[in-house]
């Protein structure tokens, strides 16, 4: 009965995601269980009001497939409306349609600048730079091992000489990388029922 | 007749036509257009670097035929999608209105190009599905699966090489057994089938008989199992028991000799076609992770991360193993620079120090391979006196069985000892980390592969001294009446002892070793350690079996059998030792991470492997007495006695084929294949370079636009703000919304890949 309800009043929400997304209506509905499961006595089974609702990051980050990320903070943070990180069910499509397998390379290295851009403004300096290697290893480089990667990741894909990466640097540097599309996408078992 | 002729020339034809497309027209294929070469004359785009060294090198060169290159993107239709910066939409939008543009477009083709796609797209699901297929039928998949997500990809590799060498095994034994054994276990079964040995009085067709007499002991059976000797002599183990020169079936003769010969090259020929297959999708991939060099810490931050990973103890691996790289590559950088601020004198003082250190490690290998030499010779004297003599005491038998051993003894401890030695030297002669690596494993790798050749040579030399200065027959036929079997029984022996003591030193060393770390707390326990799994070392040792494998089978028919169940065996030995007493590898298998190193020590192996077999067939004389070769001088020559055989136009079609001539030329073919696909590959290069200079160009171009004077384009303001407040991921591009255009298409060449 409440599967039937549901999907009577999801239909009409599924429609207007199925265009803007690469997942099945299957897929969708096992999404917004696992959406509702975060937060049960938030997300309501009813959408046709569509009703504004957020979970908060603290939640989301609790998920299995974020759970061991160095960057699930800033992952939520980047795909949630308030830059907070607290997701509608919009947003939290977004984010694993972007880190699906069949999103297209170019929406991935956009996400990804997103991501590491911590102080977001849309250039990736030193500083973020070196939050992301402190996230990425824990703190078990030294202050001066993480200067010097640091240093040598502006010098290799720097090209407008700016001691900065833009978009476009950081573009044509993922572009000569190979393992960038089988690093940076979550794997279907998100959509195995549980 | 004439239509062989017609078919011969087509087929020549054909090749030179491919021949001369691939070495003149590939290198230019890379500058051709494809799909829309429309191009507008545009100002701007007109000054970027690669287009006016374009036009540069048109001006030079005569030839027209080099057109612009389209990557460019000019007019943004790949196909891919417009992914540019200056869209303030949500972006996951922009997919969709691509995707109906596509859907839009495809309306558009035809019903004959629409019947096509669709074919194409169920031809390519269902050779999805039959690789899905496929790849469920391998053996042992679940094990590595296992042990790829305990352990990695670099000891993943080791295993699935394992696998490899099995099968590999496993159809070289088929082969010898379909055209080697089968007719002759026909022949005895079948009482309408005839054999033809083929009468020799001479004395050097005796073949005394070696099975034991009398009262045979049981430690006698264990000996001779394990030495090949005795009651296996003559079994269908070995070369000797193959005398057969035709078979002559109802309805056709075999001519037993000719196969014998040819399943040898065709195990050779089908180990190296499929090494090299195989080897070839490893090469392409190491291809690609040579532009590691250009970036490789921009890699390892920005994509080293693995987003898959669920597992709390994966997550810590991969946070360890990208430490260790980011370490290792910073090492280099250190050292890299150290090297290049080294002085004259510190050069000189490196140089002198390496080429003594060289000299100590020649001089080891030559004690190494001396050494080997005289236990061969010590225990085949030993072997021949011995040979008769049935012992009752449990110390002769074990003193028999060493004497028996020895040369493999000997070869096992150099083994141990060289690699340990090498490892102490390296430390000295001050290379970077990555190429102190690989130096030492070429090392190992010459020393193992070397030491069976020396045993091999030192056998034969055993085998062609005679008393008489040239013998009689060729090789020692008193002592050696049937040489081939005695060469297989040392083959026979070295694979059972290499099988021995892998399983000995996991017993022995591994076990206790873990049991120490596990339960003792003392400094022993602390300076030892808990084991990782070395993956040089181990692969350096199957690929030993496996050379043994390759240069016994001409001797002793069965060894592939024997190989395949040793690996089947080995592969669950080093499975348990490995969960049980290894640890995961902190350090990642850098240097020689990638399947191509396996399979290039493998090839060498099969390069060392090939050169034995082809002096013995060749050179030496066959033996008289035992084997399918005893009516000819050396085994070789039953290649040319059978082609005289043949009528003139087919001796004449081999001889063209085998003749210097035709050998020339399919060489300059594969050279000339080669120097194209390096052009091709240069090309690709200065391409990617290009690239880069020509965003250089257009981002310093879009500065000084911004800087000069904000515009506010049409195009911006057309598209539809959306309802909401603007979130945080649509604002980003609202920066570039103000952004100059700079002519009348956006600049998609910053976004293709």
């Amino acid at each position: 009965m409440i599967g039937f309800h549901l999907c009577k009043d999801f239909c009409v929400l599924f429609y207007f995601f199925q265009d803007c997304t690469f997942f099945t209506r299957k897929e969708m509905l096992r999404l917004h269980g696992r959406y509702r499961e975060l937060a049960p006595h938030l997300v309501p089974l009813d959408y046709t009001n569509g009703p504004d609702i957020r979970v908060p990051l603290a939640l989301i980050v609790t998920m299995p497939e974020l759970k061991e990320n160095p960057f699930r903070d800033r992952i939520v943070e980047t795909f949630s409306e308030d830059g907070e990180g607290n997701q509608s069910f919009n947003d939290f499509v977004d984010m694993f349609s972007v880190l699906c397998e069949a999103s297209p390379r170019e929406l991935k290295t956009i996400y990804a600048f997103k991501i590491y851009d911590y102080n977001r403004d849309n250039f990736i300096c030193k500083e973020d730079l070196h939050q992301t290697l402190v996230k990425l290893t824990k703190g078990e480089l030294s202050a001066e091992e993480v200067s010097l990667v640091c240093d040598k990741v502006i010098e290799e894909a720097d090209l407008d000489g700016d001691a900065k990466l833009s978009f476009s640097d950081f573009e044509n540097m993922i572009s000569k990388a190979p393992d960038f599309l089988s690093a940076f996408h979550c794997n279907s078992r998100l959509f195995t029922v549980v | 007749m004439h239509l062989f002729w017609r078919v011969l020339r087509q087929i020549v034809v054909k090749c030179l036509y491919y021949f001369v497309n691939v070495c003149f027209a590939l290198p230019f294929a890379v500058f051709f257009t494809d799909r829309s070469g429309r191009v507008t004359s545009n100002p701007l785009l007109d000054q970027l670097p690669s287009y006016q060294s374009l036009l540069y090198r048109r001006k030079s060169s005569s030839s027209g035929s080099k057109r612009r290159s389209s990557s460019r993107g000019r007019m943004g239709s790949s196909g891919s999608g417009k992914w540019t910066l200056l869209k303030p939409n949500h972006n996951i939008h922009c997919v969709c209105a691509c995707r109906a543009q596509r859907l839009e477009e495809a309306g558009q083709l035809s019903s004959w190009s629409q019947w096509r796609e669709s074919t194409r797209r169920y031809l390519r699901r269902l050779r999805e599905d039959a690789h899905q297929w496929m790849s469920s039928l391998k053996l042992w998949r679940g094990d590595i699966h296992a042990i790829e997500g305990m352990f990695g990809t670099g000891i993943l590799s080791y295993f699935s090489f394992l696998r490899f060498l099995v099968l590999l095994n496993f159809i070289i034994f088929l082969l010898m057994f379909s055209f080697v054994m089968l007719p002759i276990i026909i022949y005895i079964l079948c009482t309408i089938v005839i054999i033809c040995y083929l009468p020799t009085g001479s004395v050097c067709s005796q073949y005394p008989s070696s099975s034991r007499r009398g009262l045979v002991i049981f430690h006698e059976h264990i000996t001779d199992l394990l030495s090949g000797g005795g009651f296996l002599e003559q079994t269908y183990l070995f070369y000797g028991f193959y005398k057969a020169d035709k078979i002559i079936f109802p309805n056709f003769t075999y001519n037993v000799p000719l196969a014998y010969l040819l399943v040898t090259i065709a195990y050779l020929i089908l180990s190296l076609i499929w090494i090299v297959k195989r080897s070839a999708t490893g090469f392409k991939r190491n291809l690609v992770q040579d532009e590691d060099r250009f970036q490789s810490f921009c890699n390892k931050i920005f994509a080293g991360w693995d987003f898959c990973i669920t597992n709390e103890n994966a997550a810590r691996l991969k946070r360890s193993s990208l430490l260790y790289e980011i370490r290792t590559d910073l090492e280099e950088e250190r050292i890299k620079q150290k090297i290049a601020d080294r002085t004259q004198k510190e050069k000189c003082r490196i140089y002198i120090i390496r080429f003594i250190l060289n000299l100590f490690v020649i001089g080891v290998l030559a004690a190494c391979f001396y050494s080997i030499y005289v236990a061969t010779t010590y225990s085949q004297e030993v072997q021949l006196d011995n040979k008769k003599v049935s012992c009752f005491f449990i110390e002769n038998f074990i003193m028999d069985l060493i004497y028996e051993y020895l040369p493999s003894i000997v070869i096992t401890l150099a083994n141990f000892i060289t690699p340990v030695l090498f490892s102490v030297i390296i430390n000295f002669e001050d290379y970077s980390p990555a190429f102190e690596i690989r130096f030492t494993l070429m090392r190992c790798v010459f020393m193992r592969l070397t030491s069976i050749g020396v045993l091999l040579f030192s056998l034969w030399s055993q085998i062609t001294k005679c008393e008489e200065d040239p013998c009689i027959c060729g090789y020692n036929h008193v002592l050696y009446s049937c040489w081939e079997t005695r060469v297989g029984q040392e083959m026979y022996k070295l694979a059972i002892f290499d099988f021995i003591i892998i399983f000995a030193v996991t017993i022995f060393v591994e076990f206790p070793r873990k049991l120490i770390v596990q339960y003792c707390d003392c400094g022993l326990a602390k300076w030892v350690g808990q084991q990782e799994f070395a993956i040089p070392q181990n692969v350096l040792e199957i690929v030993y079996g496996q050379t043994i494998c390759w240069i016994g089978t001409f001797y002793c028919p069965l060894l592939p059998a024997v190989c395949t169940i040793k690996y089947f065996f080995i592969f669950y030995i080093k499975k348990i030792s490995l969960m049980n007493n290894c640890r995961p590898a902190t350090r990642p298998f850098r240097a020689s991470s990638s399947n191509f190193f396996f399979l290039g020590v493998l090839l060498i192996g099969l390069a060392l492997a090939c050169l034995p077999v082809i002096v013995s067939v060749a050179q030496i004389n066959c033996s008289q007495a035992c084997g399918p070769f005893v009516s000819y001088n050396t085994s070789w020559e039953v290649l040319p006695h059978t082609i005289s055989q043949l009528p003139n136009e087919a001796q004449k079609l081999l001889y063209a084929i085998s003749s210097e001539a035709f050998a020339v030329l399919a060489m300059f073919y594969v050279i000339a294949l080669a120097g194209a696909y390096k052009r091709v590959i240069n090309q690709l290069r200065d391409q990617l370079a290009m690239e880069g200079r020509d965003k250089r160009f257009l981002i310093q171009k879009l500065c000084q636009a911004q800087h000069s004077s904000p515009v506010k384009s049409a195009v911006s303001s057309s598209q539809p703000r959306t309802t909401r407040s603007p979130s945080y991921h649509t604002s980003f591009a609202n920066n570039f919304s103000e952004g100059v255009f700079l002519a009348h298409s956006p600049p998609d060449a910053s976004t293709h890949v």
